[in-house]
């Protein structure tokens, strides 16, 4: 029992989550680490389980309320039935407050914001992100069972594989305090661009309110959204919504692909945090290369197009 | 509507962080410190249901350099009452730290609402409201950015990814991880902290007992590895446009 | 321009009657030189001469809750124009800014970040206060930092927030620090002591802040010994020839400009290189209509060889605001969601009219600000904007 390694898989909307996968990933090598098997934990219908073949076995409890009490209760109960070692946790807003609350209910570390975990000496031992991301701290779990909450994108996501070896159990719920009522979709009227995942952002170089197509397109390719520095919204191109910066709104995407910023430090401000910055601007000594991870010295008029392209031709074969 | 507001200081990463020559800790020689902003969150969400239906907020923290500055705002803000919890002992963890604060926050009970950040940049090894909520047996909810208090329940709205959210009901007390208050942090001017200052009074409970030692280790803090120059993809436009598709691709992002 | 700098210090609205600027506000005849000259009269809902109409009908509170003022750049330019002679942008526009501050429920929020920010790092931009001196690095020419070496020296040179941090602040600190050098004197800097002087905090109603700057500034000064202080910030030059001798600061301070052109016999010969610029110079507020340097600034252009002066309509007295002052640096957003014309927008139309290459200015607030505008107006490749330091250094012999 002291080496199994555990995945709490999480649903959202009727579906295994892409971080669920990733995760599978990272409990494999961990397990390959402590010599235990891999087990996912799903808190639903079995018939959600199909993705979930990277894992050796799936303990599948059912009926669980889509709250943080009831699958905290439900995870706590299991852990201590069965005592893995480690269970890592999707780092989401879907699944921290269950992680933390099983964690707190089993006197256990939830590890919070994990980019890796390895097994040195006995003990699991995570690699985690601290103070927004300036420094990162090796940290060791001194005992078992011990709970990880691991960020999106620390492994790609596990093929399903075979169909997984299912093992329905039960777990008993304490009476809700906390019930789900309903989802509360986006307003259909302008999007928020700080909970966009891709943003494409315009600044200046894009000229004329015309050309605003182009980084359109380009962001629908993408999923995301168009943005813009200020003078782009002061133009009246973009409403006040899209505005990124010192007086707009700090986004923190995935992806901010930036067409003719110069990278002012008012804009700059904004988004200097986004995980992957990538600039496209004539002018090879923009500042904004120095705050790019990656940059083309090229007009957007002719990469722009280009890219598009290329990148339907990609999601279209998906 | 009584409310409880948990709030910590966390190191302000404006300034540089250095590693001490332990390897293992923060260089306190030029380190300063601030209010974590989900708390300073969670205070707006307190102050927002104050005005809205009457009552009082207390804010509660662990004594910690420039605590008392930020118990002074926080009642030149509208809070009616701050408590410091002293005698605080060294090396402390999220864990332990929360587990030193729910003991404080039960000596101030009853309260409808406790409120405080769902989490810290220097959170370590738990979430404070977790923690908090399991030590005094109130149900928990995190990621919140929205509370309406109706009676023995509050509708609590709690954040999901790409700008879905779910409703909540919950039964009061409750304990709340707020994400986001319902508006931005309001302004307090300077002089109207100062007024406070002298005017005021912190009170001061001490720590009520031994929460026994961590479950972590930490066995090396350090910076991460970061260039400063983007790395340039050349080539024609087609190509450049080819390249970055590829890396996009790699971070599964197309 | 007469100074009240302590009595002013004095007035509260309570006993503003009784005071000698309450009796010349009380001799208001209403006449609106003061509305038709404010940049932004025709949208302020109470501008100076209802303000006046309205405390005299017992009526402030209506003032206060329209947030009238938040849209007054103190400019001064209703101050020089007033026949009475009332001091509106010295005495009563900042009390009334005062407290349409502190009842405002919501701060508009990039007001509200640069506040914060000033109060905790000492500039408005939130940079680490530890990176204030940073920029030394790079300058061509050495800089002595007093803390490091307290040695007394002749000009403690007040470099100022934008200067220090921004880029194009940095190409005028850089600039500046050659000028010295050039001729010779001998200066230090506060570095990482130094912090924001104040001014944008006062003059938009947050004297508490205010306070602290100055309380803390002024520690920070005693410290050292030198003869004069002399800053790069047009508005920090203001507060500390106005605002600081009634708290008992009195040393001599000067602004880089005027300072330039007194050792203008010196640095003349030094300006070798020759630039071939048609230049039009925008007249600062604080340093023009406030503080009376008018021809100091054209006198070192026109020491510049190959540089042609032409003006702007509106000139010296009468120049339009850049809309910096007064907290407007925070307030664009605010201005635009009114539905306000920027100032830096009309005020680059005016500059480009002239057909210059180079529009020259003498206040940090000014650069970003006319840069900005010049892309949003789309002239941009027909003029570029440089402090006066940044071009006598382009001048200068290496």
């Amino acid at each position: 029992m002291a080496s199994n390694i555990w995945v709490l898989a999480e649903t959202w909307r009727g579906q295994i989550t892409e971080t669920t996968l990733e995760l599978l990933t990272l409990g494999r090598e961990l397990a390959g680490q402590t010599g235990g098997p891999l087990e996912a934990v799903l808190l639903g219908d079995k018939s959600l389980a199909a993705p979930l073949g990277a894992a050796d076995n799936v303990l599948c409890a059912a009926n669980v309320a889509p709250t943080p009490e009831a699958v905290a209760a439900a995870l706590a109960q299991l852990v201590r039935e069965r005592q893995p070692q480690a269970v890592l946790v999707p780092w989401t807003n879907l699944s921290m407050d269950a992680g933390a609350l099983a964690a707190a209910q089993l006197n256990a570390p939830f590890v919070n914001g994990c980019k890796d975990l390895k097994s040195d000496g006995g003990m699991i031992v995570a690699q985690c992100v601290v103070y927004g991301g300036k420094l990162e701290a090796a940290v060791a779990a001194t005992t078992a069972p011990a709970l990880f909450g691991v960020l999106p994108g620390s492994r790609p996501a596990a093929a399903a594989g075979n169909a997984p070896t299912v093992t329905e159990v039960a777990v008993s719920v304490p009476e809700a305090r906390v019930k789900f009522n309903r989802y509360l979709e986006p307003e259909t009227g302008d999007v928020d661009i700080t909970q966009k995942e891709v943003l494409v952002a315009v600044g200046r170089g894009i000229q004329q309110q015309d050309n605003l197509e182009l980084a359109e397109s380009l962001a629908a390719a993408l999923g995301g959204a168009v943005c813009g520095s200020r003078p782009v919204i002061d133009q009246g191109w973009l409403p006040l919504s899209r505005q990124v910066g010192k007086s707009g709104m700090s986004v923190k995407p995935k992806l901010y692909l930036m067409l003719g910023i110069s990278g002012a430090p008012e804009h700059v401000e904004g988004m200097k945090n986004a995980q992957l910055i990538v600039a496209i601007n004539t002018d090879a000594n923009a500042p904004i290369f120095n705050v790019a991870h990656l940059g083309i010295n090229a007009d957007l008029f002719d990469v722009v197009p280009a890219l598009t392209e290329k990148i339907r031709a990609v999601k279209g074969g998906a | 509507m009584n409310t409880l507001v948990l709030l910590k200081m966390v190191p302000d990463v404006v300034e540089e962080l250095e590693v001490a020559a332990d390897g293992k800790s923060l260089d306190t020689s030029f380190l300063r410190t601030i209010i974590n902003e989900r708390d300073d969150h969670a205070l707006e969400q307190a102050l927002l249901l104050k005005e809205r239906h009457g009552g009082k907020v207390t804010v509660v923290a662990l004594d910690a350099p420039d605590i008392d500055d930020t118990l002074f705002a926080a009642m030149a803000k509208g809070a009616d009452r701050a408590v410091k919890i002293t005698d605080v002992p060294e090396g402390l963890t999220t864990q332990t730290a929360a587990k030193l604060c729910a003991q404080a926050l039960a000596g101030l009970l009853p309260a409808d609402l406790i409120l405080t950040g769902v989490q810290a940049l220097d959170d370590l090894d738990g979430l404070s409201a977790a923690i908090v909520a399991h030590q005094l047996g109130l149900p928990y909810i995190g990621v919140v950015t929205g509370v309406t208090a109706d009676g023995p329940t509050a509708t609590v709205i709690k954040e999901f990814a790409g700008g879905v959210r779910g409703e909540f009901a919950v039964t009061l007390p409750a304990v709340l991880g707020v994400q986001a208050a319902e508006k931005p942090p309001r302004y307090v001017p300077v002089a109207k902290v100062r007024a406070m200052m002298k005017t005021q009074k912190i009170e001061t409970v001490p720590v009520a007992g031994d929460v026994g030692a961590a479950t972590i280790e930490v066995r090396q803090l350090a910076k991460p590895v970061v260039s400063s120059h983007a790395e340039m993809l050349e080539g024609s436009p087609e190509e450049a446009a080819a390249k970055l598709v590829e890396r996009l691709a790699q971070r599964g992002l197309i | 321009m007469a100074v009240i700098a302590e009595e002013a210090n004095e007035i509260t609205l309570e006993n503003l009657w009784k005071t000698a600027e309450g009796q010349r506000v009380l001799s208001c005849m209403q006449c609106g030189m003061c509305v038709g000259t404010c940049p932004y009269g025709d949208v302020m809902d109470y501008p100076p001469r209802r303000i006046i109409g309205m405390l005299k009908e017992g009526e402030l509170d209506t003032v206060l809750r329209s947030n009238s003022l938040l849209t007054c750049v103190t400019c001064y330019a209703c101050m020089t124009k007033c026949p009475r002679g009332i001091k509106l942008t010295e005495v009563l526009l900042p009390l009334v800014k005062e407290l349409t501050f502190v009842q405002l429920s919501d701060v508009p929020s990039e007001l509200q970040r640069a506040l914060e920010n000033t109060l905790r790092y000492g500039n408005p931009m939130g940079e680490s206060p530890r990176k204030r001196a940073d920029w030394v690095k790079t300058s061509k020419v050495p800089i002595r930092i007093l803390h490091q070496d307290r040695r007394p020296t002749d000009v403690l040179w007040f470099v100022e927030c934008y200067t220090s941090y921004h880029p194009r602040g940095q190409d005028n600190c850089r600039a500046t620090a050659r000028l010295f050098h050039a001729l010779g004197i001998d200066f230090a800097i506060l570095g990482n002591e130094e912090k924001c002087a104040g001014e944008a905090a006062r003059m938009v109603g947050e004297s508490g802040l205010f306070d602290t700057l100055m309380d803390y500034n002024i520690k920070v000064l005693e410290k050292y010994e030198y003869n004069r202080i002399v800053t790069s910030g047009a508005h920090a030059y203001d507060t500390f020839k106005y605002q600081y001798p009634p708290r008992g600061f009195h040393r001599p301070v000067e602004h880089t400009t005027p300072f330039f052109a007194r050792h203008l016999d010196q640095l003349k010969p030094k300006l070798t290189k020759k630039l071939n610029y048609t230049v039009t110079y925008h007249d600062a507020c604080v340093l023009g209509r406030h503080n009376g340097f008018y021809d100091e600034p054209r006198r070192l252009l026109a020491a510049i060889p190959g540089v042609r002066l032409v003006e702007m309509e509106h000139n010296r007295a009468n120049s339009i605001c850049c809309g910096g002052g007064g907290g407007g640096m925070w307030l664009d957003t605010y201005y635009k969601m009114k539905g306000y014309e920027r100032l830096s927008e009309r005020r680059i139309k005016e500059a480009l009219n002239t057909g210059a290459d180079v529009l020259a200015v003498s206040c940090p607030y000014e650069v970003s600000r006319f840069e900005d505008a010049l892309k949003t107006v789309g002239g941009d490749k027909k003029m570029i904007v440089r402090d006066v330091t940044e071009l006598l250094a382009e001048a200068l012999e290496e």
